[in-house]
């Protein structure tokens, strides 16, 4: 197998692309927005409850895609419970950032802990076809957060 | 012409070795693999006949067509309405008259959409797809449906992707003013029994439509014999270049229609109050056309008719069969697409890996393959997956090329198992 191939489908992303976290739809979920990539019909709704203060108590998803896309949803819905609006807001910069830089990136040593567990999806970097699946639930997150229903990773 | 290989003559077998050497792009590596191109349906690769007759003409024949007086663009002029007659041969039409040239066979639908459809239906008149259809064959109903009022109605296919005439039937009524439908899927490579679709359609009054992207460049096709009204490709499936597409029409019904767009060349006399349409086919061809496109699409036309395409559909076939068979044993992988009068076109999935990730990781072995929805979200819908694979097979491809598939998605059966 190639390298970049074992980069990109580390064990933890086949994991969490098999056997995705938090793929439900929540009760009290109070946002929600489909994310679509219309590229290659791939669709995942994002849910969020968040409470008065503006923090995100409770993220799920449900939806179809690749792996890729399916285990960056897992972890991201993962990582912003209990952030507010702001700080999920903040990490999909960097995630982002991440997914397009031209470096390996190094987050131990910046201190940041949510990154370093992203860290294992910085394989799409060496596939630029794959960076809208990796993005694509924390695009819909983010709607969500705006209050919009609906994104497509196209526009 | 130029002189590259003159693949096979009748009777003789297929020389799989030096039309595979007729093809620059074959010969080169994709992450250090040699190339495996089995997305032909999305595009084909070009022949260097192809490219060759354009660059001569860039090179040393080219001028505007239909206006210059001076050498250039007469005699390029002729070269150009010299390609209608290689259409009309390729497709059997009657005249080269019927022979309007499109910038691929999205336009060519377009074209009979904007024109003959909203000259000719009024609200409640319908038109039958079917469930199979690509976007192209889709989308512009839909706008006119939306304009004019006309109901759009669905005809359905089998579990195996077959059409079904019998459905189809009951579909045609009174109303029925056309039938626009794939003559084969670009995604289930089924081949639809389009004679029996033409006698049953014109039985009901109404006019049928063929999109042809799919069909042309897998096997022969004869207009007069299907019968049909409309017929429509698109030059770079058919190893030919971009920019270029064909509509076939009867002549009469052509005539009949209003032009599609003004400009240029469409016309025969202008005033500020008035002008008067120049006659078939250039009634519907505004502006300066894809010259050299046309004649790189005469050229590919002139390559496949060389090699036969009733040669490549078998040859094809051969392929498709081995395919099906080599793919079918794969644990875990799902042919979509199982109807007995079958292109060369495999679409699947695997248990363990979604369309994507089996694309990402067979490229990397040098496999190209097309993974999505195909332009075919409804057929898509109907077969109830979030996404395909798909092997698409051209003229050049080989069993051994099937084999580098085989093995790649075996690769992708390790990783995710
Ligand atoms: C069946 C079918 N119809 C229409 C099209 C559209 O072709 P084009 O983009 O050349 O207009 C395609 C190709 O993508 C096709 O396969």
């Amino acid at each position: 197998m190639f390298d970049d191939l074992r980069d990109l489908y580390q064990e933890v992303i086949l994991d969490h692309g098999k056997d995705p976290r938090n793929f439900r739809k929540p009760d009290e979920a109070n946002r929600e927005a489909l994310g679509q990539n219309p590229l290659c019909g791939d669709q995942l709704v994002v849910y969020l409850e968040l409470d008065d203060h503006g923090v995100i108590q409770d993220a799920a998803f449900v939806g179809k895609g690749c792996a890729i896309s399916v285990a960056s949803a897992s972890m991201m819905t993962e990582l912003i419970q209990g952030k507010t609006e702001a700080e999920a807001d903040a990490l999909f910069g960097r995630f982002r950032g991440m997914c397009t830089s031209d470096e390996e990136p190094d987050f131990a040593d910046a201190g940041d802990e949510d990154m370093e567990r992203l860290q294992v999806l910085s394989g799409v970097r060496q596939f630029p076809v794959r960076v809208k699946c990796a993005t694509l639930a924390w695009h819909a997150m983010n709607a969500a957060l705006r209050g919009e229903a609906q994104v497509s990773t196209e526009e | 012409m130029t002189g590259t290989a003159r693949a096979t003559t009748p009777g003789e077998a297929y020389d799989i070795e030096r039309i595979r050497a007729d093809f620059p792009i074959l010969g080169r590596e994709v992450h250090g693999k040699p190339l495996v191109y089995l997305d032909n349906g999305a595009s084909a690769q070009k022949p260097q006949s192809v490219i060759d007759t354009m660059r001569a003409v860039y090179e040393d024949e080219y001028a505007n067509v239909h206006r210059g007086l001076h050498y250039l663009s007469a005699t390029l002029t002729d070269r150009y309405e010299g390609v209608r007659e290689t259409v009309r041969r390729f497709i059997n039409a009657e005249k080269t008259s019927e022979i309007v040239f499109t910038r691929n066979v999205s336009e060519a639908i377009n074209l009979v959409a904007a024109s003959y459809g909203r000259a000719n239906l009024t609200e409640g008149d319908e038109v039958i797809i079917s469930v199979l259809e690509h976007h192209s064959n889709i989308v512009p109903w839909q706008m006119l449906r939306d304009e004019k009022g006309v109901v759009l109605k669905v005809a359905p296919i089998s579990d195996d992707g077959e059409f079904l005439l019998a459905e189809f039937e009951k579909l045609l009524g009174d109303r029925t003013k056309l039938v626009a439908i794939a003559h084969t899927s670009n995604v289930l490579g089924t081949i639809l029994p389009a004679k029996e679709i033409v006698r049953l359609s014109h039985d009901a009054g109404a006019k049928v439509l063929f999109d042809g992207a799919q069909a042309a460049v897998h096997m022969p096709v004869d207009v007069r014999d299907l019968d049909c009204d409309f017929y429509g490709f698109t030059g770079h499936k058919l190893y030919g270049p971009t920019g270029i597409g064909v509509l076939y029409g009867k002549e009469a019904v052509l005539d009949a229609m209003p032009p599609y767009q003004g400009g240029g060349d469409m016309i025969a006399m202008v005033t500020m109050e008035k002008s008067t349409w120049a006659p078939l086919p250039h009634k519907f061809e505004a502006g300066t056309p894809a010259i050299v496109q046309a004649i790189g699409l005469g050229a590919a036309i002139d390559y496949v008719t060389d090699i036969g395409m009733a040669a490549i559909a078998e040859h094809e076939h051969d392929v498709l069969t081995y395919a099906t068979q080599r793919l079918s044993a794969i644990d875990g992988l799902q042919i979509y697409g199982t109807a007995p009068s079958k292109a060369a076109i495999v679409s699947f999935t695997m248990e363990s890996a979604h369309p994507h990730d089996i694309s990402t990781v067979i490229d990397r072995a040098g496999v190209a393959i097309r993974a999505g929805h195909h332009c075919a979200l409804p057929l898509i819908d109907r077969l109830g997956v979030p996404a395909l694979a798909r092997a698409s097979f051209g003229l050049y491809n080989t069993r051994a090329e099937v084999d580098a598939l085989a093995e790649a998605l075996e690769a992708v059966q390790e990783i995710f198992g």
